[in-house]
């Protein structure tokens, strides 16, 4: 065990460009549309994930209303494209706007609180905006839903079979996940892990606190905002129950799963929770079922999650240590 | 008109009380979000209607059997889904999704067993109406009403007068001293569990009698509610719950009826953001001081 993950820590970049690669190559090998959809489904997912892992793994705020941010994006991108035929790329732009500024609203009031309120406010805030798509017949058509969404489109360019559209969320989840890394691994990334650890420690040596964990909020909603924009695009039909609560404890529990304040993890554990539920599909009825007892056990059995407790970037570093230090050894030897 | 409204608001209220008094006991002593309070409760009312149509019509001893089964599942719950965390001294997260994954299991055994169309519910306590005045009550309205407040009156009673009550404050406020003054700190946790579960399967049934009918979506709803319920009483404090449970149950049906029905259930959590907003505290609330 510890060396394959000595073996993950020393090659990790070479191994994520490895996954893109195999990613990138994937759709010339699987033409099922079947295989393909559930891989970009899979891959979204990852995307919603990173975001709240961000949130949740390193900032430490538990949220439970990110559905609600995912179908804001997914509406705004609806309404945008059905009624005034905006592009893609200009409904995801709206989308991230419109999710970044709910959140904006509803982070100013309660990030000043501490404790569990933030998650029992962004629970209400989730149930409040389906009631809210559910009710406005005039915007959202309620439970009738928005149909006939453009397909995915962008200077002219439809993507309309299942291999180009593949790609499309393959930039998305490569360019949101090289976003959340560089954020963790600068002095944000320094000043959030801070606060998940000791708020009080963290602004008495100067951290701001409340800015970090309102441009954290937002960073995160913008993110699923484009995911949700991408959803809408990509099925070509919303309506409000796909954005429930339950939604929003899925998201959860993928970014939990794989381990919080991992990225390899959350990638591992978003990939497992979208792609397990489709290779039991055979006993459909119990499908749900065994997905909760798979939950179960495995908090049991791993209760940081699958990689949370693995710092790969300590690991590397005492690796170079060793080695290092054996350099220096046998040149004394001489 | 108004006066109906409020009875009813009333009526549900009192049994969003007794499920917000067990989710608030457990977060009192465990810090833990419970997400399958909804999903026992919800058991509580099938199990109730199970055991009826099997002994056809012994409705009583159906009420009866269902408690204890249901006591029995939320006893289960914490020994063998929760224990094990503690002893590990597992991040409080992960009780959290562990409830929520037994939350899913109770709700899909549920649908195994009993299919997703709503089932009609006996209404063994409708003795008719009667008026006061311009305002009809129902019996059924008034015996609810008087179960759920003869528990509450008896659970505070447990709790501030009973050794069990004094362990349960005790652990709430500092487990490791109180296993150190002789409290068996697990027993009391998994009773709370037990209690809890209990209060949310008379709950289940009374709710099913007064509606006449059962769905399989009826936990997941009535969970959010109850906990919007506890932390606007203000989490961990008995009247605090109960407060807050009637309050939502009354504002909910008032808004329903004045506001809009599409909204009802986003009312609760309406209030709820505004008096966290006002008052973190909740309503009952005493603010921590926040030591370093």
């Amino acid at each position: 065990m510890n060396k394959i993950l000595n073996f993950f820590a020393k090659h990790m970049n070479k191994l994520a460009v490895l996954l893109v690669v195999i990613l990138a190559l994937f759709p010339l090998f699987f033409n099922s549309s079947y295989v393909l959809r559930i891989v970009t489904i899979c891959m979204m997912y990852v995307m919603i994930a990173l975001s709240l892992n961000l949130l949740t793994g390193f900032l430490g705020l538990m949220t439970m209303g990110h559905a609600a941010f995912w179908g804001i994006g997914a509406y705004a991108a609806a309404i945008l494209s059905t009624r005034a035929g905006f592009g893609m790329g200009t409904c995801m732009f709206a989308a991230a706007i419109a999710a970044g500024l709910f959140s904006l609203l509803l982070g100013l009031p309660t990030l000043r609180l501490k404790g569990y309120y933030l998650t029992v406010v962004t629970l209400g805030f989730c149930e409040i905006i389906r009631l809210v798509e559910m009710n406005s017949m005039e915007l959202t058509r309620g439970p009738l839903g928005i149909a006939g969404i453009p397909s995915p489109n962008l200077f002219g360019f439809r993507f309309n079979s299942n291999r180009s559209v593949f790609y499309v969320m393959l930039v998305l989840v490569v360019v949101s996940a090289l976003i959340i890394h560089s954020i963790v691994h600068s002095r944000i990334g320094l000043a959030i892990m801070s606060i998940r650890e000791d708020d009080l420690a963290a602004s008495t040596m100067g951290v701001n606190v409340f800015l970090y964990k309102i441009m954290v909020f937002i960073i995160s909603s913008m993110i699923v905002g484009v995911a949700g924009a991408f959803y809408a695009h990509y099925i070509n039909f919303i309506d409000p129950s796909s954005f429930t609560t339950a939604a929003s404890m899925d998201m959860l529990i993928m970014a939990i799963l794989g381990g919080l304040g991992s990225i390899p993890g959350t990638i591992l554990g978003a990939s497992i929770l979208t792609i397990l539920p489709e290779t039991i599909r055979a006993m459909a009825q119990y499908r749900n079922l065994a997905y909760g007892i798979i939950i179960v056990i495995l908090m049991m059995a791993k209760p940081d999650g699958i990689l949370g407790n693995v710092n790969f970037k300590y690991i590397k570093q005492r690796l170079t240590l060793n080695k290092t230090e054996a350099k220096v050894g046998e040149r004394k030897d001489e | 008109m108004l006066l109906e409204q409020i009875i009813n608001g009333l009526t549900i209220g009192s049994t969003y009380a007794l499920i917000a008094i067990g989710f608030s006991m457990v977060f009192g002593v465990l810090e833990l979000v419970n997400f399958a309070n909804g999903s026992v409760y919800m058991l509580g009312g099938y199990i109730t209607l199970m055991v009826y149509l099997g002994l056809d019509g012994h409705f009583f001893l159906s009420f009866i059997i269902s408690i204890i089964a249901t006591g029995i599942v939320g006893f289960c719950l914490d020994r063998f889904g929760l224990r094990r965390l503690r002893i590990k001294k597992a991040p409080k997260l992960t009780g959290l999704i562990t409830t929520m994954g037994i939350a899913t299991v109770i709700d899909n055994v549920i649908l195994l067993f009993f299919g997703s169309q709503t089932k009609p519910y006996p209404n063994m306590i409708d003795f008719g109406k009667f008026k006061v005045g311009n305002t009809a009550i129902s019996s059924s309205q008034l015996i609810i009403l008087a179960v759920a407040l003869l528990l509450m009156l008896l659970l505070s009673l447990v709790t501030y007068k009973t050794k069990f009550g004094k362990a349960m404050r005790c652990t709430a406020q500092n487990a490791d001293a109180a296993k150190l003054m002789g409290i068996n700190v697990n027993l009391t946790i998994s009773l709370t569990f037990v209690i809890a579960s209990m209060l949310a399967a008379v709950a289940g049934t009374m709710v099913g009698m007064y509606y006449q009918s059962i769905d399989i979506n009826m936990g997941f709803t009535v969970g959010m509610k109850t906990m919007a319920s506890a932390v606007l009483g203000g989490v961990g404090i008995l009247p605090g719950a109960m407060a807050g449970g009637l309050l939502v149950g009354l504002f909910e049906t008032l808004g329903a009826s004045y506001i809009s029905s599409g909204y009802r259930d986003a009312i609760a959590f309406a209030i709820l953001i505004l008096v966290i907003l006002i008052k973190p505290t909740g309503l009952f609330g005493r603010k921590k001081i926040n030591k370093v």
